[in-house]
């Protein structure tokens, strides 16, 4: 299963790299959505500093993880279907959607201390809340925009099955982050850090589970 | 349940909740007064709703294990009155926080949980809308029902930690069920729970079989 996965992983980065408009048109979205948020509100205070971050990784995670699987050719997937098993593809896909999420949202997060100031006192801590943030939003949305490539349907869709989900997700990790940003005490902070982590571990249990009857036709 | 014996039942239960409940003796309390009744109309539309999502999510499973289309129709059609009764919940429950909250809408985890429900079940919708093929509509539809509830549970126990509650019982307000749900009280509460969860299966029942007649006759030549 691990080799497979690998060279799985390897050829979505590859073609990610041969075809370096769609890498820089979501990089450029970055780019503008950012300068969109600094245009309206300039450098807010910490704690919407703090919202307005993670209402761009929600959209920014949109953008780029549909790429996973709505780029696809529907056609391929019968491809794929005779060459590896579907955890495998699943897989896959998410880490390859966490590692372009990765980078797009270390990008945001530059950009985000450039224009609209730099609130955080533990850089650290929030660099891997927003690690974690990423991988979090590209499990959810990697699954989902797989049920989006299946019905023939559009990223519009995969956003209107994930804003549900995505809120409390949301709210958890800006909640987590508020530690990174104003010194507070915040009881019950490593609780609600495993449960996130709990969850992440749910979403992508869920998938390899569901995937399968996804896969079929 | 094609049996006719809880149908007279939930009718019974529902007569004697909207009689007793408006009658029975309750409680005096501040601020809620007789607006404590609402309890008996209010507080089983989430009962009921969360019964049949679950109803739903187990007929998804059931359709994923056995390809059963019949199954699929039991899913969805639970669902819409699974959406109809959180519908109803939403609308007793505004109503009633306009007078004891002073606000039809003020952020409490209880609302905020159930917009989240209310959001997930009309992306499933809409998700079934899109699709005209039926063992595709069933096949994904009931993956998301399931990806979606399985993963709702958590969030709705999480979401309560993250902002403070205005619902009687928690953040310091006189609650139902601590000290002052009687045990008058509790003599129309049980029975209207029962009667409005058998109400809402009878709703689900009947849809199912007119979608199941439906079915046939679209695909009889």
């Amino acid at each position: 299963m691990a080799s497979p996965l690998f060279s799985l992983v390897k050829k979505d980065l590859l073609i990610e790299w041969r075809q370096k408009h769609t890498l820089f048109g979501v990089l450029l979205y970055v780019g503008s959505t950012v300068f969109a948020v600094y245009m309206m509100s300039g450098q807010p205070e910490t704690k919407v500093w703090n919202a307005l971050f993670w209402i761009t990784q929600l959209f920014v995670a949109i953008n780029s993880v549909a790429k996973s699987f709505l780029q696809e050719h529907p056609n391929r997937f019968r491809y794929y279907f005779t060459l590896v098993n579907p955890a495998s593809f699943l897989l896959a896909k998410m880490i390859y959607s966490i590692t372009l999420m990765l980078v797009v949202s270390l990008l945001s997060l530059a950009l985000f201390s450039v224009l609209l100031g730099f609130p955080i006192v533990q850089t650290g801590l929030f660099i891997l809340i927003t690690a974690t943030g990423s991988i979090s939003l590209s499990a959810v949305f990697t699954f989902l925009s797989a049920i989006a490539a299946r019905a023939n349907q559009n990223a519009a869709l995969m956003a209107i099955l994930g804003f549900p989900i995505a809120t409390p997700v949301l709210m958890m990790l800006s909640n987590l982050a508020l530690k990174a940003i104003a010194p507070v005490y915040q009881p019950g902070w490593w609780t609600l850090a495993g449960v996130l982590l709990m969850l992440d571990l749910l979403i992508v249990v869920l998938g390899i589970i569901l995937f399968p009857f996804l896969w079929q036709e | 349940m094609r049996q006719s014996w809880w149908k007279v039942v939930c009718v019974l239960l529902l007569g004697y909740t909207v009689t007793g409940g408006i009658l029975l003796p309750v409680p005096a309390l501040d601020i809620i007064n007789e607006t404590i009744r609402n309890l008996y109309f209010h507080v089983p539309m989430w009962f009921t709703m969360i019964i049949l999502f679950l109803v739903s999510f187990i007929y998804a499973i059931r359709y994923l294990r056995s390809g059963d289309l019949k199954h699929d129709i039991y899913s969805a059609e639970f669902t819409k009155v699974g959406i109809f009764f959180s519908i109803l919940g939403m609308l007793t429950g505004m109503e009633w926080a306009k007078y004891t909250w002073g606000a039809a809408w003020s952020n409490d985890p209880k609302q905020l949980g159930t917009a989240i429900c209310m959001l997930i079940y009309f992306a499933y919708l809409v998700l079934r809308g899109g699709m005209k093929d039926e063992e595709k509509r069933a096949k994904i539809s009931s993956v998301y029902n399931v990806f979606a509830f399985a993963l709702m549970i958590p969030l709705l126990w999480i979401l309560p930690r993250m902002v403070d509650s205005l619902h009687p019982g928690s953040g310091g307000n006189p609650g139902f069920n601590t000290y002052d749900l009687d045990a008058d009280m509790r003599m129309v509460f049980y029975p209207a729970v029962i009667g409005w969860i058998l109400l809402g299966v009878w709703i689900s029942t009947l849809r199912i079989r007119l979608s199941i007649i439906t079915h046939h006759r679209e695909n009889s030549f």
